[in-house]
């Protein structure tokens, strides 16, 4: 297994970050901005910065096909930067919430996109040709707390979101004109807007911290603050599902979670590393750490001389141990996952971000 | 001595579980963004209060949020020296807060000093680092105090000593001509 390929871009927390589709942009929320960078060679270079936010942006997507970023900030806005010749152009979206936005996410179609917020409300959002702007339809009812983290299912029709009311749901934002009717599946057969197909809490409560559709979207999986991951399989309408399985860790709570093929889940969050879960409708369980611990490089440090001991006694009056590295390549807390190449349904690469400034690229 | 490994063990693992801090907007004030541990606005975003205690003298109260976590420290008092001692310390540090970073200006009722880790904390400087931090505080605020009670208390045996010898060294320097005197008046030394 090659080693994870790192870039350590500054000495802040990255909120959130995401690839182009060619991967050779890369869109960083960085305190109030948004900050492009662009592969040159091995290494990323700050090549544009998006102003239009005055408080920390806290979500920033790219639409694969369109090009368009999204990007959402606690001064309760979102903007959509349209690519042209001349550069980025922004647009605001009339969210109608007056308080923080705290995630976005583009639909699959790229037609819609879906914002959270602390104001109790999912706002999807939508291009309305005849006034030339994107406006939003609230979804709200059974929600009564920040929404920490939406994600699409692959039909672009059903959202899930997770909240600090810690409940995972799962919601039909289907749009009249913007969308086409979807199939019946597992989660519903008519589906007008707002429609709740399925709400789910986990053991002892936790905030959610991320939701994740499978890749076939018949599956939902959600971290939450009790340091679980929950995976639930429905059965269908109006029935109850065929399996909710909560897989309890001692680690410190997840921040994010990716699902790699149907049989997989990669999840990281405190804990600074990356761990993988395997397993289907009758049992899941914790299968490892993705880190190869006691690398080259760090086993050397380790290692404590006599010199070295006599002299930290000399200086600080006291032996201690260098402890300010940890042996994980992220320093601090990981915040996002994203897959970063994909091949026939399985992800192949996957990028992580954390509060240490790193964006770090694994192999799954 | 005992108790005190577990005490430790059970403070840091509470403080590294109740450290997991994100940055998160207020949910009932528009374009805020305030510690909700002091805020207490929203029930849900409150985790439920921790209390190690290692007797009843000296405990640590955890006072979890999703974006920020009180820790309050009950510092041994065992004797009404030690009381004024405390006192005096968690003055003398509370007065100068800004440069503990972490510090709150005034303690929770019935604990002596008080910290306030917000997200930016855990952002700026090292989770580990502070958890090692608080627990070397409460290790060395032990130490300051039963020291300088010490000291207070070989100093007023000192000055009692002193004190006490006084009249003696008063009496050697009575020269031989007023102890005369003294026993001529039928007074004897």
């Amino acid at each position: 297994m090659a080693a994870p390929e790192v870039h350590h871009l500054f000495h802040n927390p990255i909120a959130d970050h995401s690839f182009s589709a060619d991967r050779k942009t890369l869109a960083i929320a960085r305190d109030t901005a948004v900050e492009l960078y662009s592969r040159v060679g091995n290494a990323f270079k700050l090549k544009d910065e998006l102003k239009g936010h005055d408080k920390i942006v806290t979500s920033v997507d790219i639409a694969p096909h369109s090009g368009r970023i999204v990007s959402c900030s606690q001064d309760r806005n979102a903007l959509v930067w349209e690519p042209s010749p001349t550069g980025y152009k922004p647009t605001l979206v009339l969210l109608r919430i007056n308080r923080a936005a705290t995630f976005v996410r583009w639909s699959p179609s790229e037609t819609k996109f879906a914002v959270g917020s602390g104001d109790r409300v999912i706002a999807v959002c939508y291009f309305e040709e005849e006034n030339d702007w994107w406006v939003s339809k609230h979804l709200k009812k059974p929600i009564r707390s920040t929404i920490t983290t939406v994600a699409w299912h692959p039909n672009s029709v059903l959202l899930a979101a997770g909240s600090t009311d810690a409940h995972a749901r799962v919601f039909s934002s289907f749009i009249k004109g913007v969308d086409a009717r979807p199939d019946p599946g597992v989660w519903g057969e008519r589906l007008p807007f707002n429609t709740v197909c399925g709400e789910y809490l986990n053991n002892s409560a936790g905030w959610v911290h991320s939701v994740s559709f499978s890749p076939s979207g018949d599956a939902l999986a959600f971290a939450a603050h009790d340091s679980s991951i929950t995976v639930v399989y429905p059965s269908g309408p109006d029935q109850p599902p065929k399996a909710i399985i909560s897989i309890n860790t001692q680690l410190l709570p997840f921040m994010s979670l990716i699902w790699n093929g149907e049989a997989e889940i990669i999840a990281a969050g405190y804990d600074c590393e990356a761990f993988r879960f395997k397993g289907g409708p009758d049992g899941w369980q914790l299968s490892g750490t993705l880190e190869a611990k006691g690398r080259p490089g760090l086993a050397g440090n380790r290692e404590e001389s006599a010199l070295n001991m006599f002299k930290q006694m000399d200086l600080k009056g006291k032996v201690n141990k260098d402890d300010t590295q940890r042996n994980t390549i992220h320093q601090n807390t990981i915040t996002m996952l994203r897959p970063y190449e994909a091949s026939g349904g399985a992800v192949t690469k996957f990028s992580s971000t954390g509060v240490d400034g790193r964006i770090v690229i694994w192999n799954a | 001595m005992s108790t005190l490994r577990p005490y430790r063990n059970a403070v840091r693992a509470s403080l590294t579980a109740a450290l997991c801090l994100s940055n998160f907007a207020s949910q009932v004030a528009e374009r805020h963004n305030v510690p909700e541990v002091e805020a207490k606005t929203s029930p849900e975003l409150l985790l439920n209060n921790l209390v190690v205690a290692r007797n009843k003298d000296e405990r640590v109260l955890i006072e979890p949020s999703i974006n920020s976590v009180r820790v309050s420290i009950k510092v041994k008092q065992a004797d009404e020296i030690e009381d004024i001692l405390v006192h005096k310390f968690s003055r003398f540090l509370s007065q100068r807060a800004e440069s503990f970073l972490i510090l709150r200006r005034k303690p929770i009722q019935d604990y002596d000093i008080s910290f306030l880790i917000t997200n930016t904390h855990t952002e700026q400087l090292l989770t580990n680092k502070l958890v090692d931090f608080i627990l070397a505080f409460m290790e060395d605020v032990d130490k300051e105090i039963s020291e300088m009670k010490l000291f207070v208390n070989s100093r007023a045996r000192s000055v009692a000593e002193t004190f006490l010898v006084q009249p003696e060294a008063k009496l050697g320097a009575i020269t031989d001509r007023e102890r005369g005197k003294a026993r001529f008046a039928g007074v004897e030394g």
